[in-house]
């Protein structure tokens, strides 16, 4: 997915002489062909995202295009103030490519795995917040982000993730994607969540059960319009996300499913990471298991709301206490 | 280098009066600051900066940031006395209906940047600069930061970052009054050597008495001051700079409230100083 992203950046520069590359201190030889073939658009500005993002936020005042590509902790958490005041006060023109978004970075520990971007991110006015599925919804993506007005955060997924998007449904930011029909319940994913509600969906087909798959990559602003229409028809939600369950998809939904006041009520889950930092190592995916964010989970969480008999006040006060 | 004081001109006195009385409006404000810079905000508007404030965004003016936007009385008192707003627009100050708030927005014709927060302007200059210096433009980007300001470690990737582009139409103004919020520069976080440290992040520096009129000009004619260097100008100013009783004044930093008789001394000790 960030082949394609750059790749997509290095197209877009060619046709179009406002796009910039500013990196920090990336991976040697990353995007050569731009460096080679438009040096003076080419950027590696080192460890100093701070100075970077203001910069940027600079060119774009001036009616550049600016693309800065460095980890997503570094955007969201070491320069969210720069992020805040520089591009989304400004309302400027620079795109946010975030590498390893969620548990992508699982080797090196919880100082490099962003786990609440989407969370704070969505908190900002003027921010766009999307996450694709795949490389191929990445490069549908990504021609829009030439003329969208405002700054944009793309979180990046590991890469050589399975394609499970459709070419023949156009990408537009701020608009769900509806994947799957179904009529007894919903999973809503963003991201690479996508292939695990699909896989879900698929599962509980064979149980009986009809599960729609909302797919949500654009985080913010959110089609709240779609996702009320969607959960409307069923009467369990579940969603999913490689992030904290606190303000993030699950969080947005939950907003909208509490101010939307259905009755009967709606059975919802929020499948994420608890609130806690990762205290293991191993891959990404070893660590979505040990927070339970799988197909497997995803599919028993549906199961259990769709089977839980209707709790009263007082069972569900028991509960949380 | 020791601080000469030469005493205020009658521009420099009616412009203080400016700002007294925009604070008297809004009733607060950063008083200190905006005394220690108007001379620095002066010379360049009058002198240096090419600007139409009938065309606030116009491709070839010189872009200019206040990136300690808590000064931004001094600001608003020369843009409202070259015509980019009403002049009337000072005394809605920090109200609800009013243009001009505690620190500058890029709304404000004149503005370039939303500051205020400390240690964003020079970055944001920055890409004003590199994107002139792309296009093969001549305008120049001025910068004032604070030397409160200069603790903030994204002013020193800034610098980095300058002298790496050989911004040489880049020029940062320290406003050096050796006074922060708490106390001295010197007893919070001391910035000395200064010249040094700019000469060794890549700067041309010069030093300049920052209430010195005259010499504030001589100084800005001489840019660009080397080739291929972002520039640096160190102004050694005083805080609440013109009245014997704010002058190194910690309690005239900034006032949240101020009640009209203060503004009335205020301003009858600027005309003493005439």
């Amino acid at each position: 997915m960030r082949q394609a992203c750059l790749q997509m950046v290095y197209e877009l520069a060619k046709q179009d002489r406002r796009v910039l590359f500013i990196g920090s201190d990336l991976g040697v030889g990353t995007l050569q062909p731009f460096k080679d073939e438009m040096p003076e658009r080419f950027f590696m500005e080192g460890i100093s995202e701070a100075n970077l993002l203001g910069m940027a936020a600079g060119l774009a005042l001036e009616g550049k295009i600016p693309y800065v590509n460095t980890i997503a902790t570094f955007f969201a958490r070491r320069a969210f103030e720069q992020v805040v005041v520089d591009l989304c006060l400004h309302k400027a023109n620079v795109r946010l490519i975030a590498s390893g978004g969620g548990l992508v970075y699982a080797p090196l520990g919880p100082t490099h795995e962003m786990i609440e971007d989407l969370a704070i991110l969505r908190a900002i006015p003027n921010m766009t917040v999307v996450a694709p599925a795949d490389a191929e919804e990445m490069r549908r993506f990504m021609p829009l982000t030439l003329d969208y007005s405002g700054p944009i955060y793309i979180r990046l997924a590991k890469g050589n993730d399975p394609v499970v998007t459709r070419d023949d449904v156009p990408f537009c930011i701020g608009k769900a994607i509806p994947m799957r029909e179904g009529a007894d319940a919903l999973i809503i994913t963003t991201g690479i969540t996508l292939r695990h509600g699909l896989e879900a969906a698929g599962r509980l087909e064979q149980q009986g059960i009809e599960a729609g798959v909302l797919h949500v990559p654009t985080i913010k602003p959110l089609d709240a319009e779609a996702i009320l229409d969607r959960i409307s028809k069923v009467r369990a939600v579940v969603t999913v996300e490689e992030h904290t369950v606190i303000g993030g998809l699950g969080g947005a939904v939950a907003e909208l499913i509490a101010e939307a006041n259905f009755s009967p009520a709606k059975r919802f889950k929020r499948i994420g990471i608890p609130d806690c930092f990762p205290d293991e190592y191993g891959s990404q995916a070893s660590l979505m298991a040990r927070f339970g964010i799988t197909t497997g989970d995803l599919t028993a969480a549906v199961t259990a709301l769709l089977q839980a008999p209707r709790a009263t006040v007082v069972e569900r006060l028991e509960v949380v206490r | 280098m020791s601080v000469a004081s030469p005493s205020l001109d009658q521009r420099s006195r009616e412009l203080r009066k400016t700002i007294v009385r925009t604070m008297g409006a809004g009733g607060r404000g950063h008083f200190g600051s905006a005394f220690s810079i108007l001379e620095i905000l002066r010379v360049l508007y009058d002198d240096v900066l090419r600007y139409d404030p009938q065309r606030p965004k116009w491709a070839a003016r010189d872009r200019f940031i206040l990136s300690k936007g808590h000064g931004c009385l001094a600001l608003y008192a020369l843009l409202a006395d070259k015509g980019f707003f009403p002049t009337e627009e000072l005394s809605r100050f920090c109200r609800k209906d009013g243009l001009l708030g505690g620190h500058p927005e890029i709304r404000i014709p004149g503005v370039e940047a939303s500051t205020g927060s400390l240690g964003h302007g020079l970055s944001i200059g920055i890409g004003f600069a590199l994107n002139a210096k792309l296009e093969r433009a001549a305008h120049r980007t001025f910068v004032v930061i604070g030397d409160g300001e200069s603790n903030e470690g994204a002013i020193w990737e800034a610098a980095l970052c300058a002298r790496k582009h050989q911004l040489d139409r880049l020029v940062v103004i320290v406003d050096y009054n050796k006074q922060q919020s708490y106390g001295s520069t010197a007893e919070v976080l001391d910035l000395e050597p200064l010249r040094a440290k700019w000469e060794s992040f890549g700067f041309a520096v010069e030093e300049v008495d920052g209430h010195h009129v005259e010499e504030l000009r001589t100084v800005f004619a001489g840019l660009p001051f080397a080739p291929l260097k972002p520039n640096a100008v160190i102004c050694h100013t005083v805080k609440g700079k013109g009245i014997p009783f704010t002058e190194n004044n910690m309690h005239w930093h900034h006032k949240s409230k101020i009640a009209d008789d203060e503004i009335a001394s205020l301003l009858s000790a600027l005309e003493a100083e005439g």
